[in-house]
């Protein structure tokens, strides 16, 4: 029977990019993997994920689950496209949101200047006050809201956020304000900073909350679409959404908590990155991932990935929810190089982006890239671009316009200056990893790169010795790492409220109440989903500080929630504070008190994994096969002859001497002359210094 | 030798590595959150003789960037004169702002980095303590006649000797401070940067040998004189004027003169500082080396590109007379430099901008505006809240001015309002953008805020240390200045009392329920007013940032209440002018 629960046996994993959607299909049932890859349809996203789910899989009701990693929420706030915003706020502070923190774009030069995203006729104060204590020191007139809505809808405001000052102490106003706007607002798209984000800090939880009404519309209408469009076809599972954190959540958190997906489809990344890294062995990997523009990182411990508590999409756009942090420099594969006034060569930070991108795309950019250098070094085949989009790319403009901007200046050959945009290129990206790597406190010889998107391959080589990593592992299929992620993510959900107490007063009974309120409520909201879980686990958390500090550190207590009452105890608190500040800082503080700032409950649904070897190459497969063709590659400071292989058709256990390309549709890996590569049996290939193996 | 150009470059992102890595391990382990928050610190690379700044770390604070090569030579001419051996494993420390710059509450570590037997270079370390005794909690004294006032002054000492840490000097810090724990903690944290440093120095040295990097550091500083030198010379020759004022020195009500003559020859530039005020009462001297730290912060915002070392300042040329207030020494008080450094960067972009306006900015709102409150709860404890307050950035070529904006000789943030109430018996009854208060121009100054204050405990002081009271901060090219900083307090006269000098005040009573309120200055306008879009003026009007009344007066436009531009009458009043 067409639809019936048995039937539905695919898994399907969504990644929509810039430029392709790609979709990776689980079959769970006989464990078989497949990916497809479709331009990406900017208009309505929705458009390219039917696409590409239909290349691989006739009829949607074989399909249980669909988990999407989406950029419409990061291209709204990042192109200013979310919806017409208004916000309902304490008497006194409508311009939270325009204040900021008092900080500046840059640290060099004072030209900077913010545009917030709601305009300042559209805040409106009503006269309301609440105390740090919780008390409520002016009371709220629910027809003063009423009068501020009414202004706010006249001046066609969609959506509506509600800000009140220590709304984290006491949500009373909010509330009140809340169920007066759900009588009279014309649709659903309000948000309550309290619901948003209980936490201290004003500028940062109106910050998220207005962010967060400001996606509502256009992440409400895209997940209708989609939704739509899939029922029509046939589906009949459930749809995910992956998180900035790496969990996904449902689809109806996701069109009640739309700033949750800020950072969601890098994090898809990073989490498969992690799992791949895990099951070959590597549970240590910084993540490398190369774009037009820029070079993400991220860093993976022990399998698990960092997670910061907010990032600025943009300059005074402030979202505070736990997301998987990426550090980004300007080092993509369009950054334009150049050599300065002081006759230095530099790479970036301008950048010739996808579009007109480097000069060997021939759309009028004549001032060189990195991507440039590569064409010119035979490092990519400029017969056979990746992505399809062009034909073949100018080798020759390519070089013209190295010699004029780089060469001449250095008074260098031309072949040497490729070479050196290429060296300073990974110098730059090697400093991302260093930094990264030591602010963390890691040392980078216990890790290994992983590089995955369309660039990162043609320098792994190069980092890894730059660097002192021990290796780089690229992942089998590099360009659709985001869509594995999807198949793979746990369901995730997080809460924080803020405490602030001293230790010492801390009232445990309550704490224990709200805990087990907070993980109900996780729990319930993961049940909602028609979703498989291997298990489901609940972390508790406490953001604490010694008084007068202002950093605090996520202290993980060691407790279950079925013995919290137990175990839960002022004194076991301490020593968790100790434990992880020592971690921390190396050092403890002797006779300062401690406070505890915020509670944070994490209920994680632990979905079923499946075997990566399934992925890994067949067992017919041999080297002669795979031996495509040879080129010729400039390499420090001379040609050399280098054998081409079709990557994915190279045997488990095969080990290719440098120099060497391997190709693959989605990317391309050069070896170094002194490094060599081998295939594990998930298909992944471990490149090592040559003596090292 | 000559370097390849891509080991260079190479080489360029390694060194500013190592500083940078330095900056972070302070940042991170520090215990005080002017470091750890408000990055108040610095870190870099100095040279084996001259303690010129080879390489600085890109996230200390910008005033460092400069300041530092001077504690440096402090340590280098210490050594020389009293004919010591330095050898690895030492570590001077100190906080002397005279010839180490900047003031008190900043202690610099100093450590000689040693390859092969020889010193290398020195690797230093520069942070804001939290509390270094003194008359007032956090230092910021506004009415100090002498150092002694301002906190303890160490002159360099060695705190490790070969490695071996002399703990005695630690107790004296200690015993001199209210925070001593904070102290331990923050010294600790400047001390693993400096082990940090000489780890991955030492790593460099090992991968490319002596002489490789040795080369690479005299090429960038020639690199960075050369970059400089190319910037100047493409400035016309002349001598360009400005003077600019402080309010007082808190102590006698007199303007103090912050005077700049500019000239370009060449590739050249002079920074004649002569007809400045001599040395005042007050707390807003400065030391010779903090002056001319200040002009790198300022050459360094209009001038991006330019590296932090100190080749930088190659091509430029010092005058400034040993009686300025900006060349004083002991015991003169500095505490509040950060006022007077703020007018040399005002003074330097007025200058510039009358050759080259394209480049330059109106003025930033100029002040710090440290403002401190304390008293005691009712169960008898004692609190202090402290904290330094925004203001507008002035009006530039691409647009207006930043509204509430940080200063430019720092990167800090304001903490939260809501850590403020839930930390002390407080209140903000206001937080707000202040309408009229950036210069009008072309591109207008960024608006200055308000900051209202309610008292919810009995009796409570107050404290502040603010400038630009009386003489707003210039616009440049035809811009207007921005409005006034303005503090009021209530008195027996009435509630909204301003202090006689305008800005600094001590000992403000306050009881239950009384507020002071903080206007701060918006930035200085850029261009004409008359130039600026009628439709931008409307919106300015319609969003609040600049009343109808001033859209008229400043603009010549006219603007209902509601922001509703009358073309017709608009167009007819430019037209006369």
């Amino acid at each position: 029977m067409i639809g019936d629960k048995e039937e539905r046996q695919t898994v399907v994993g969504v990644d929509v990019g810039g430029t392709f959607t790609d979709v990776f299909f689980l079959n769970e049932a006989d464990g078989s993997c497949n990916v497809a890859k479709v331009p990406s349809t900017h208009d309505d996203q929705s458009l390219g994920i039917q696409e590409g789910i239909a290349k691989q899989q006739e009829k949607l009701s074989g399909v249980s689950l669909i988990i999407h990693g989406t950029t419409v929420g990061t291209n709204a706030l990042l192109e200013r496209k979310g919806a017409k915003t208004g916000i309902i706020t304490t008497k006194g502070f409508r311009d939270v949101l325009e204040m900021r923190r008092r900080d500046r774009p840059e640290t060099w030069g004072l030209w900077g200047t913010f545009k917030p995203i709601v305009s300042r006729e559209l805040r409106v104060e009503v006269d309301e006050r609440i105390l740090a204590d919780g008390t409520i020191h002016k009371a709220l007139d629910p027809l003063d809201v009423k009068t501020a809505a009414k202004k706010l809808i006249d001046l066609g405001a969609e959506s509506v956020c509600i800000f009140f000052m220590n709304s984290y102490a006491n949500d009373l106003n909010e509330k009140i304000a809340y169920e007066v706007l759900r009588e009279i607002w014309p649709n659903d798209h309000i948000s309550c900073s309290s619901q948003i984000l209980p936490e201290i800090r004003e500028f940062e939880r109106c910050s998220t909350s207005t962010l967060n009404a400001y996606l509502q519309p256009p992440i409400g209408n895209y997940l209708e679409r989609l939704d739509a469009g899939l029922r029509k076809g046939g589906f009949e599972g459930e749809i995910l959404i992956v998180q900035s954190n790496g969990g996904v959540m449902s689809v109806n958190m996701a069109r009640s908590f739309p700033v949750r997906t800020a950072l969601s489809g890098p994090a898809a990344g990073v989490i498969a990155g992690a799992y791949i890294g895990l099951s070959a062995g590597f549970p240590n990997l910084i993540t490398c991932d190369m774009g037009g523009t820029s070079f993400d990182v991220s860093v993976v411990a022990n399998g698990e990935s960092s997670l910061a508590a907010q990032t600025s999409v943009d300059f005074g756009m402030v979202v505070r929810t736990p997301m998987v942090e990426i550090t980004t420099i300007g080092a993509g594969g369009g950054s334009i190089a150049s050599v300065d006034r002081g006759g230095l060569l530099q790479i970036g930070p301008e950048s010739a982006g996808s579009y007109p991108g480097p000069v060997c795309y021939g759309q009028g950019n004549d001032r060189p890239t990195v991507t440039d250098a590569n064409v010119v070094l035979g490092r990519i085949n400029a017969d056979k671009p990746i992505g399809g989009k062009l034909a073949c790319l100018d080798v020759k403009a390519a070089k013209i316009s190295i010699e004029k901007h780089i060469a001449d200046p250095l008074n260098i050959e031309v072949m040497a200056a490729a070479e050196a945009i290429i060296r300073v290129a990974n110098a730059k990206m090697a400093g991302a990893i260093r930094l990264v790597s030591v602010e963390r406190g890691h040392d980078p010889q216990k890790f290994v790169a992983m590089p995955f998107g369309g660039g990162g391959a043609l320098h792994a080589g190069a980092l890894i010795k730059d660097v002192g990593l021990s290796k780089a592992l690229v992942p089998r299929y590099p360009g659709v790492t985001s869509a594995l992620g999807c198949v793979i993510a746990d369901m995730r959900f997080d809460k924080v409220h803020t405490i602030n107490s001293i230790l010492e007063d801390l009232n445990i009974n309550e704490l224990v109440s709200e805990i087990k309120a907070t993980a109900n409520e996780g729990q319930k909201s993961l049940s909602e989903a028609d979703v498989k879980f291997d298990g489901v686990e609940t972390a508790i958390e406490l953001d604490m500080l010694y008084l007068g500090q202002t950093h605090t550190v996520a202290v993980k207590l060691p407790i279950r929630l079925e013995t919290i009452e137990s175990s839960l105890n002022l004194n076991m608190i301490q020593s968790a504070f100790e434990n992880t500040y020592k971690q921390t800082f190396g050092r403890l503080l002797v006779d300062i008190g401690m406070r505890v700032l915020n509670l944070r409950v994490i209920v994680v649904g632990h979905r079923p994994k499946f075997d990566l070897s399934i992925l890994g190459p067949s067992a017919n497969d041999s080297i002669k096969d795979s031996k495509t063709g040879s080129r010729e590659v400039w390499f420090e400071g001379a040609w050399w002859q280098t054998d081409i292989y079709d990557r994915l058709s190279l045997p488990e256990g095969q080990c290719v001497l440098g120099p060497a390309l391997l190709e693959q549709p989605d990317t391309t890996i050069f070896l170094d002359p002194d490094l060599e590569g081998r295939v594990d049996k998930f298909g992944n290939l471990i490149i090592s210094r040559k003596n090292l193996l | 030798m000559k370097l390849d150009p891509v080991l260079l470059a190479v080489l360029k992102g390694r060194l500013e590595q190592i500083a940078d890595e330095m900056d972070a391990t302070l940042f991170r382990s520090a215990f005080n959150p002017i470091i750890a928050e408000a990055h108040d610190a610095s870190h870099g690379l100095y040279h084996a003789e001259t303690g010129e700044t080879l390489v600085q770390g890109k996230s200390g604070l910008p005033v460092f960037v400069g300041a530092m090569s001077f504690a440096v030579k402090l340590v280098i001419d210490k050594v020389r004169k009293e004919k010591l051996t330095l050898r690895p494993g030492d570590v001077f420390i100190f906080n002397d702002p005279y010839e180490g710059g900047t003031h008190l509450s900043d202690f610099k570590l100093v450590r000689p980095f040693f390859y092969d037997g020889e010193i290398f270079c020195f690797l230093a370390s520069v942070g804001h303590w939290h509390d270094v005794g003194g008359n007032v909690p956090g230092n910021y004294n506004p009415v100090a006649t002498e150092c002694y006032q301002e906190g303890m002054l160490i002159p360099p000492v060695l705190l490790y000797k070969e490695g071996v840490l002399n703990s005695d000097i630690i107790s004296i810090l200690q015993s001199n401070s209210r925070l001593p724990g904070s102290l331990y903690g923050d010294l600790n944290g400047q001390v693993s940067a400096l082990e940090l440093g000489d780890l991955r120095l030492n790593d460099l040295l090992s991968e490319y040998g002596e002489n490789i990097v040795t080369s690479a550091l005299v090429e960038l500083n020639h690199s960075a004189a050369k970059l400089m030198a190319s910037y100047i010379s493409e400035l016309r020759d002349g001598t360009y004027s400005a003077e600019d004022w402080l309010d007082n020195d808190g102590i006698i009500d007199e303007p103090l003169k912050i005077a700049l003559d500019l000239s370009i020859k060449g590739d050249q530039m002079t920074l004649d500082f002569s007809r400045t005020s001599v040395a005042c009462d007050g707390p807003v001297n400065i030391s010779y080396s903090t002056c001319i730290a200040s002009c790198y912060v300022a050459l360094k915002h209009i001038f991006r590109e330019v590296p932090a070392n100190a080749g930088v300042l190659k091509p430029i040329n010092f005058v400034i007379p040993s009686d300025s207030l900006l060349s004083v020494s002991r015991p003169k008080p500095v505490g509040g430099y950060t006022e007077t450094i703020l007018r040399v960067i005002d003074v330097m972009f007025q200058c510039i901008s009358q050759v080259a306006p394209e480049i330059s900015n109106g003025c930033a709102y100029g002040t710090i505006n440290a403002l401190s409150m304390s008293g005691y709860r009712k169960n008898g404890s004692r609190w202090v809240m402290f904290s330094f307050f925004g203001g507008g950035h002035g009006g530039h070529p691409e647009g207006d001015g930043l509204n509430h904006g940080n200063a430019p000789i720092s990167t800090a943030t304001i903490p939260p309002l809501e850590i403020l109430e839930a930390a002390y018996p407080i209140l903000f009854t206001e937080w707000a953008l202040r309408p009229d208060s950036g210069g009008s121009g072309k591109n207008r100054g960024g608006c200055g805020a308000i900051y209202e204050i309610e008292l919810l405990e009995e009796k409570a002081d107050a404290f502040l240390f603010g400038e630009r009271g009386k003489f707003g901060p210039p616009g440049i090219n035809g811009g207007k200045t921005g409005a006034l900083n303005k503090f009021t307090y209530p008195s027996a006269l009435n509630d909204k009392t301003s202090p006689p000098m305008v800005s600094k005040m001590v000992g403000i009573h306050l009881n239950k329920g009384q507020r002071i309120r903080l206007e701060t200055p918006g930035g200085g306008g850029y261009g004409s007013a008359l130039e600026r879009d009628p439709s931008l003026v409307a919106d300015d009007a319609r969003l609040g940032y600049v009343t109808s009344a001033s859209a008229l007066k400043e603009y010549n436009c006219v603007v209902s209440e509601d922001g509703v531009l009358n073309v017709k009458e608009t167009n007819l009043l430019r037209r006369k002018g």
